[in-house]
């Protein structure tokens, strides 16, 4: 009880300051290093600022977020729907599934249509990426990827090529050639690499650059034929899960959604993020640029798709309903932006109207989670892809 | 990369972030959103899911048929 412990005193050239005095034993690391006492307070009291600074940027933080809000505030001078009271209201739709796609030998991940208004590409979790001309149900190439879950996957804006990647990190593109023993995998080129799964990929304007989003937090845009990294956007603290590049007249901007719950908005050519909205209670699944470019939307885990007017500066629509208690997996506008259709995990398609915030249809027919849906380029008709495995064309 | 930093370089990013954003000029919803409406009204009429299209014209519609010209 009372027994006494001498501690042995080496005294020699500190680890640290390489003062010589009396050392104790500290373990950093598991390796065994000798400090002067000194050193050993600062130590120790390095530790205690280190939260304290955290603590003092988590307060900064949040005084800078009220701040914003603050600000925002200001210009909410009325809501969406009080601006829309006098438009028309919408009458009864009927869409249904005109096309059935199967093929797919698991969850369909992904999917694009080409500018052709006809074909379409999609991705599943089985590895496969198949090119369907819509018209006609036929599937018109087909490769398989040497990884699983593609959740990604773009149609380049000639026609002549596909993008694709999941877990394997990458981007890879495709050429489509119309040769009858075709082997696509032989003429696979990687242009993206991410150091995490490849959850969104585009093609910008052209088909020589591509802008990816990943589970490693960043988006990125690449020379597709040299596989070279343009720029890098860091902004995101976690996953980012989807990106829509703006329409080509509003310039040269686009908005990824992530798991940290922000809609960021990114210049592409400075790599700066210049808005960013952080109002979804859970991940952002789906981001979608309005027609006009002036406004976005998304959908998320919290089961809510929201508007976010970028001149305003803020969220200005949230389409939800008590009754709606799955995540909205994609969403998408049509021609004009006065419908929003959004895809859910309890496998219906909602319809909203965008500016009376309402729910005008609910489309069944999919049997398993909705994962992805897009308007076709000419507003005819609207295609979603599900975990049952087919993708389906409504109009 | 998100993964790789510790939760003060988030931070410090996030910081970085907002500081600009505050700056950000705005213009009022009542401004803006008439906007987005005026833009749907003068698109509205060209929408073929808000305002259906004729069977014979969307290729959608009908399934199978050949027309051989």
């Amino acid at each position: 009880m009372c027994d006494q412990t001498f501690l042995a005193i080496v005294f020699g050239p500190c680890d640290k300051c390489s003062k010589e005095k009396p050392l104790r034993p500290v373990y950093i690391k598991s390796e065994q290093l000798s400090y002067c006492s000194l050193c050993v307070e600062m130590m120790a009291t390095e530790g205690l600022r280190e939260n304290e600074t955290l603590a003092s940027l988590k307060s900064e933080a949040e005084s800078l977020k009220g701040k914003l809000e603050e600000e925002r505030a200001k210009l909410h001078d009325v809501e969406l729907h009080q601006v829309a009271e006098r438009v028309e209201a919408l009458g009864q739709f009927v869409m249904k599934t005109r096309r059935t796609l199967k093929g797919h030998g698991n969850k369909v991940l992904c999917m694009d249509w080409c500018k052709d208004k006809r074909r379409i590409v999609s991705s599943s979790q089985d590895g496969k990426v198949i090119v369907w001309d819509s018209f006609t149900t036929n599937k018109e190439h087909a490769v398989t990827m040497p990884c699983t879950w593609v959740m990604a996957c773009a149609y380049a804006p000639s026609g002549c090529a596909i993008a694709c990647g999941g877990l394997d990190n990458k981007c890879s593109v495709y050429p489509l050639t119309f040769e009858k023993n075709e082997n696509m995998a032989a003429k696979k080129k990687s242009v993206a690499m991410h150091t995490n799964y490849l959850s969104a990929c585009s093609f910008t304007n052209s088909d020589m650059q591509i802008l990816t989003a990943s589970g490693d937090g960043t988006c990125a845009l690449w020379d597709v034929e040299s596989g070279q990294l343009l720029q890098s956007f860091h902004g995101h603290g976690a996953d980012v899960l989807c990106l829509d590049l703006a329409p080509s007249e509003t310039g040269n901007t686009f908005v990824s959604g992530g798991c940290d719950k922000k809609a960021m908005v990114w210049d592409m050519r400075s790599g700066q993020c210049i808005q960013s909205f952080e109002t979804h209670d859970s991940d952002i699944n789906s981001v979608r640029y309005y027609p006009s470019g002036d406004a976005f939307a998304s959908g998320s885990d919290d089961a809510t798709c929201r508007l976010y007017d970028l001149r305003a500066d803020r969220e200005v629509a949230i389409y939800s309903k008590e009754s709606i208690i799955f995540g909205a997996s994609s969403v998408d506008f049509s021609l004009s932006g006065r419908l929003l259709f959004a895809g859910y995990n309890d496998y219906t398609i909602n319809v909203w109207d965008v500016l009376k915030g309402s729910r005008v249809s609910i489309l069944f027919g999919h049997e398993n989670r909705v994962s992805t849906l897009r308007v076709s380029p000419d507003g005819t008709a609207f295609c979603s892809g599900s975990w049952d495995h087919t993708l389906r064309i409504w109009a | 990369m998100a993964q790789d930093m510790t939760e003060k370089e988030l931070l410090k990013m996030e910081l970085d972030q907002l500081k600009k954003e505050v700056k950000n000029e705005r213009q009022m919803v009542s401004k803006t959103g008439k906007e987005l409406k005026e833009y749907i009204e003068s698109m509205a009429g060209e929408d073929p899911l808000l305002k259906g299209v004729p069977e014979d014209k969307n290729p959608f519609k009908e399934k199978g048929g050949c027309i051989i010209s």
